[in-house]
């Protein structure tokens, strides 16, 4: 077992954790947050994407330990349903979800793109940034819309 | 993934006497292949050493006609540094298009290339631009360092902790992705330097990252498009699986090198 | 209730709230006290007979509770899963069925077959025991080849020949007869590739059982739990009906695959009694793709014969079906009852004779998926009748248009009786939306970019509103396929609705409550469904085959009708008027032509005070149930056009353009069904340029992870252009058809006779990677060299 600690939506937190936990396992199992879903072994489906200190990145494929000192955001983090993130808005106001499982490393996902690419984004660019990201439902249509709009509503 | 223990050295140093301790430990660096693999129980190192928060291995610099990138600086620090967009655009872009956008934030250029995946991006630029790799104990050209799928020049103990590119006059990238994995189906890197024209293809090898020498017969006269109609690569040595055959990974390689020469040019 | 939340608007999705911040509730999120993990040691190999099996090392690893095998099973004389539809031989002798233990019993089937059960305090710790398991194996050879399969040794001692039937539908002599007169006669060869699932939720269960009352509780993925329930205490024997809860709670997207009850949670709520502790299992994506039932795989051949005219005389089909090593729950009837029906399409064709062979393999069992059985017979249809069209030499609108179904009642000669549509209707808007009369143009152009374009129909036809009783068990189903509804009306008003469909994307809570609010003259937010739990819901058959809307939906109007007609006797009695003049309005009980009048929820409060009327002669309370049979299939139909640009350099096939025309009878929420069509076409358009299970002879999947097996991505597929025509279904109250396996049934064709189109020849095989299109664009070239 080690020691982690690492702050999560703004609550620092210290663990004694197996080696081998993955920061998606941490997250889930330790912290109770299972907003963040792990849906593949290969770093593929995207279902995991969690921030870590303002980044998208693939919880599963992360080690709790190497988030040492870090600062991790979750889908948990980033709004309630009184108070959404525009991003999180945008996806229900397109029907951008369906199952719901795919849809929180989405949004984690969507909101890393404005940050990387702004917040004018076209259909082409959201396309080709989403490619880490699966989804077995909407066939992607109205995600894109969602992302369009939250990337504008961000502003 | 099995038990293993873990190490967060603070300098390559440490790390290197470390990974001289733990005969059966591996180096963590982004982890975005070497995490995957473990956890399907396909690699079962002793002890990880992660390099996640050792000092002085990550950055970028332009020092004299080369581009110096740390050993785990990111891929979307590459991709969009002003550096290297300025001076090897072609690099940039390759960088922009590994992995996704979360591996990209995640994954390291020395990571990438001490493993050596025989489908991965960074060996083709590096061996094209004729980069030199350096370690916590010398300098290893290119040309030396990739020996086969997986296989490299680093022995026991050694970590890289830089690779330096020379800047060329023109160069790109253009990568056919396998359609479910992503990962190079046939890349192929593109570099001028003077007269000296070089093409190396990733993905297609069954030896990991090479380069052709039929590709680079054809744009050492003329280093446009159209140098490289109706050249043949043989398809022997190639690989083959559901996704292509080795036949059409010869013929990929120069379409794809006829894209890549284009997009060096600037057309 | 208002004109934006009534029946027809796009009212935004209710559940929406709790998956966007992270607050679903899929099972692997439910952890329960004390909770044990199991891992499951899968067999590697394809097909072998286990000689020797020692678990001793495994049971004394570092916190193991259990290792469990099929021995143990047959000690607890705990039954094998179950195929719940019985198919008859064309000799009238039923099909064969191997046994189908939860745990191997002498033999595994395929890769991926379950050898035994380790249960230990962590999952690392079971999975660390389980590789101390010594399993000896025998290894037999890999039946993977369907025409291969007859003279290759026998899966099961039942069926030694692997056949599980050979089986008929249609008159064979009226189909010769029309075949004798024909003028042109179109043959096709056609391989339905076969498919996996992968909702994104990977499968998992956790089994409780609560020694203080002996109630076992199951929390499963299941798109069905009220079937999971019966099944697994009437046929596999875990404990009665009133001894188990099962719970479907949210649940990550089904397209099928969840209907079926499997090996893992069967052993799960068994194992939880037998160590004492609530086991937990959750698959990871490589179990995902070994032992969810897969879909499609079907091999035919078929041939259409048309007069002079071009109108279409007969057709013949021979199937071979993969039904995988074991007969999961449903899959005996989806490539006979749930494909040979549809072969009609949307054509008039007097005459049509089908014979379907399902065969045995050492793959993973293959049930219903998207579609089920529907698309593999409406690729058949739409890829023959154009090859039809372009051997005659005619434009393939034209060609559908000619031999389109035009009235109705329309009986097909294969079961079906269509109750309405209008298919001309959807071609010409298809037509319209999808430019068709500028396609030269733009082929044209596409040809001085060195880029070869083609366009592409699919005029499909599917039967859902999943199915009258009587007719499904007079064609072998084990169940009949009614739905259930109960309306609990609060005394304040309002309004739960407990239903036995299950929603695992669909948007019930949003729909549902639509419904009930727009018939109750309430607000939307009055409404709550409840769904997915055996202990709240009576009973019900869950959701597939688009049924949720003409079944669920029915059942729930129908329980709504029940609680007007007594919310009439109460306000009668609280009005004082007479029952026969209680009008309901607007959510108002009224005395016609008078202007007393009570509100929906000061009837509902009458009700439950009960003070105004005596309870012999009105029972207190306002709550209804209903169960809804219904008494046809539906059948939406449309049409869809793909147009494609190939770059013939590399193989890539670009889709441009996607327009969707589809009626399905009255909708409930536009955006909601359009969301089911995207999703649909992504799923097809999956499997024509995409998706593929790969077994290699040796009976290894090939295609085991997203590594290898691709998954359609934002960047693969273009935005849909997507139109509505209505005719309402006749036999159902609402008269909605449902929507939600439209685009996976349509897109297939639809891709494949664009790319055909393109390269100018038949052979493309799905799925069309770029490495199959680029084979077919030198084939094409030679071809026009040689011309």
């Amino acid at each position: 077992m080690a020691s982690v600690t690492m702050t999560v939506n703004g609550k620092q937190v210290t663990a004694n954790v197996d080696p081998r936990t993955l920061l998606a396992q941490f997250l889930r199992d330790n912290l109770h947050l299972t907003g963040t879903h792990v849906g593949c072994d290969t770093s593929q489906c995207g279902a995991c994407v969690v921030h870590v200190d303002g980044r998208a990145i693939k919880s599963c494929t992360t080690l709790a330990l190497s988030c040492d000192g870090a600062s991790v955001t979750t889908i948990e983090g980033i709004g309630t349903p009184d108070n959404l993130h525009p991003m999180q808005a945008a996806f229900r106001e397109n029907h951008g979800l369906q199952c719901g499982f795919c849809t929180p490393g989405m949004i984690m996902s969507a909101i890393d793109i404005v940050n990387r690419k702004g917040h004018a984004l076209d259909e082409h660019t959201i396309r080709e940034e989403l490619e880490g990201n699966i989804c077995r439902c909407t066939g992607y249509h109205n995600i894109v819309k969602a992302v369009a709009q939250g990337a504008a509503a961000m502003k | 993934m099995y038990a293993f223990s873990y190490h967060n050295p603070k300098t390559v140093r440490q790390a290197a006497t470390l990974l001289s301790k733990n005969a059966e430990g591996k180096v963590l660096a982004g982890g975005q292949t070497l995490l995957p693999t473990m956890k399907q129980r396909l690699a079962s190192p002793s002890a990880l050493i992660d390099l996640g928060h050792a000092e002085g291995l990550s950055g970028i610099e332009q020092k004299g006609r080369n581009i110096v990138i740390g050993a785990m600086t990111r891929h979307v620090d590459v991709a969009t540094s002003a550096i290297v967009k300025n001076a090897i655009p072609g690099l940039a872009a390759l960088a922009e298009g590994i992995g996704d956008a979360a591996v990209r934030n995640r994954g390291t250029i020395g990571g990438s290339i001490a493993n050596n995946d025989p489908a991965a991006d960074y060996p083709s630029a590096a061996l094209a631009l004729g980069a030199t790799i350096v370690t916590n104990k010398r300098k290893i050209a290119a040309d030396d360092f990739f020996q086969g799928m997986f296989a490299t020049a680093l022995e026991e103990g050694e970590i890289i902790v830089k690779v330096s590119f020379p800047i060329p006059s023109k160069a790109a990238y253009e990568k056919f992705p396998n359609p479910a994995s992503r990962y190079a189906l046939v890349g192929v890197f593109v570099a001028k330097k003077g007269s000296d024209v070089r093409v190396a293809v990733t993905g297609a090898g069954s030896n990991g990252v090479f380069r052709s020498k039929e590709c680079e017969a054809a744009l050492a006269g003329r280093f446009n498009a159209k140098s490289l109609e109706g050249v043949k690569v043989s398809a022997s040595g190639l690989n083959a699986d559901m996704h292509a055959t080795s036949e059409y990974r010869a013929h990929l390689i120069p379409v794809m090198a006829k894209r890549a020469v284009t997009k060096a040019l600037g057309k | 209730m208002s004109a934006k939340t009534g029946v027809g608007a796009p009212v935004l999705r209710k559940e929406d709230f709790r998956f966007i911040t992270g607050k679903g509730q899929y099972t692997d999120d439910i952890n329960r006290q004390d909770q044990a993990y199991a891992y499951f040691l899968r067999s590697p190999h394809a097909h072998a007979t286990i000689k020797k099996l020692d678990i001793s090392a495994a049971k004394s690893a570092p916190g193991v509770l259990g290792v469990l095998t099929g021995d143990d099973l047959a000690a607890d004389k705990i039954g094998g899963l179950i195929c719940g539809w019985m198919i008859h031989n064309k000799d009238g002798s039923p099909m064969k069925a191997g046994a189908h233990p939860a745990l191997a019993q002498g033999k595994v089937r395929y890769v991926g077959d379950h050898v035994a059960v380790v249960i230990a305090d962590t999952y690392a710790q079971a999975k660390d025991a389980a590789e101390k398991i010594i399993v000896d194996y025998q290894v037999l050879p890999a039946v993977v080849d369907m025409n291969k399969a007859k003279g290759s040794v026998a899966i099961h001692d039942v069926a030694p020949d692997n056949m599980v039937y050979d089986w008929h539908l249609g008159d064979k002599a009226a189909t010769d007869a029309a075949f004798a007169k024909a003028k042109h006669v179109t043959k096709i060869d056609v391989v339905n590739n076969r498919l996996i699932p992968n909702a994104m939720e990977p499968r998992a269960a956790i089994g409780d059982f609560d020694s203080g009352t002996g109630v076992y509780t199951l929390y499963t993925t299941s798109q069905n739990p009220h079937v999971a329930r019966l099944v697994l205490s009437a046929f596999v024997g875990i404990a009665p009906e009133h001894k188990l809860r099962v719970i479907a709670p949210d649940v990550g997207g089904g397209f099928g695959s969840k209907i079926f009850i499997y090996a893992e949670e069967t052993v799960c709520v068994w194992a939880s009694k037998k160590v004492g502790r609530p086991v937990k299992w959750t698959a990871d994506r490589t179990e995902a793709f070994l032992s969810d039932a897969h879909g499609r795989d079907h091999i035919t051949h078929a041939e259409l014969a048309l007069d002079d005219k071009g109108k279409i005389l007969g057709f013949r089909v021979h199937t071979k079906a993969n039904l995988g090593a074991y007969l999961s729950t449903f899959s005996s009837c989806v490539p006979t009852y749930l494909y040979a029906p549809l072969l009609s399409g949307q054509y008039d064709i007097p005459a049509i004779y089908a014979e379907v062979e399902g065969i045995y393999t050492t793959t993973a069992p293959v049930d219903a998926y998207r579609g089920a059985g529907r698309p593999e017979a409406t690729f058949l249809v739409e890829r023959i009748i154009e090859k039809a069209a372009r051997e005659t030499g005619t434009d393939p609108a034209l060609f559908r248009r000619k031999n389109f179904i035009k009235s109705f009642p329309h009986q097909t000669p294969v079961i079906m009786a269509y109750d309405t549509g209008n298919y001309t209707a959807s071609l010409d808007l298809a037509l319209e939306m999808a430019d068709y009369k500028n396609f030269g143009k733009r082929k044209k152009d596409s040809a001085k970019n060195g880029k070869l374009r083609g366009i592409g129909f699919s005029a499909y036809i599917e039967a859902c509103g999943i199915a009258p009783s009587a007719a499904v068990g007079s064609l072998g189903a084990g169940v009949g396929l009614w739905e259930s509804a109960e309306i609990r009306v609060n005394p304040v008003g309002t309004v739960e609705v407990l239903t036995g469909s299950h929603s695992h994307g669909q948007g019930h809570e949003t729909t549902f409550a639509q419904l009930v609010a727009d018939r109750l003259g309430i607000d939307i937010e009055s409404v709550s469904v409840v769904h997915g739990d055996t202990d709240k819901v009576q009973f019900g058959m869950g959701t597939y085959g688009s049924r949720s809307g003409a079944v669920g939906m029915s059942a729930i109007v129908k329980a709504v009708d029940k609680v007007i007609a007594k919310g009439k006797k109460v306000a009668a009695y609280a009005l004082e008027a007479a029952e026969k003049d209680i009008e309901f309005k607007d959510g108002r009980f009224n005395v016609a032509g008078t202007d007393k009048s009570l509100a929906f929820g000061e009837v509902a409060l009458q009700a439950y005070i009960a003070h105004k009327f005596n309870g012999q002669d009105l029972e207190p309370g306002l709550k209804e149930g209903a169960f809804y049979d219904p008494t046809n299939f539906t059948f939406p139909s449309g049409v869809h056009i793909c147009e494609v640009e190939i770059d013939p350099e590399t193989g890539v096939t670009d889709i441009v353009k996607w327009t969707a025309v589809d009626d399905f009878g009255n909708i409930i929420n536009p955006m909601i069904v359009e969301g089911q069509v995207h999703g649909g076409i992504a799923q097809g358009v999956g499997q024509a340029l995409l998706e593929g299970a790969h077994y290699n002879a040796d009976g290894q999947l090939v295609t085991a992870s997203y590594m290898d097996y691709t998954m359609p991505r934002a960047d693969d597929l273009p935005s849909f252009d997507i139109g509505i025509t209505t005719t309402p279904c006749t036999t159902n109250p609402l008269g909605i058809k449902g929507c939600g396996e439209a685009g996976a049934i349509a897109a297939p064709p639809a891709v494949i006779n664009a790319i055909t189109d393109a390269v100018g020849h038949e052979d493309v095989p799905m799925p069309a990677t770029p490495l199959a299109v680029w084979h077919a664009c030198q084939k094409g070239a030679r071809k026009l060299a040689a011309e």
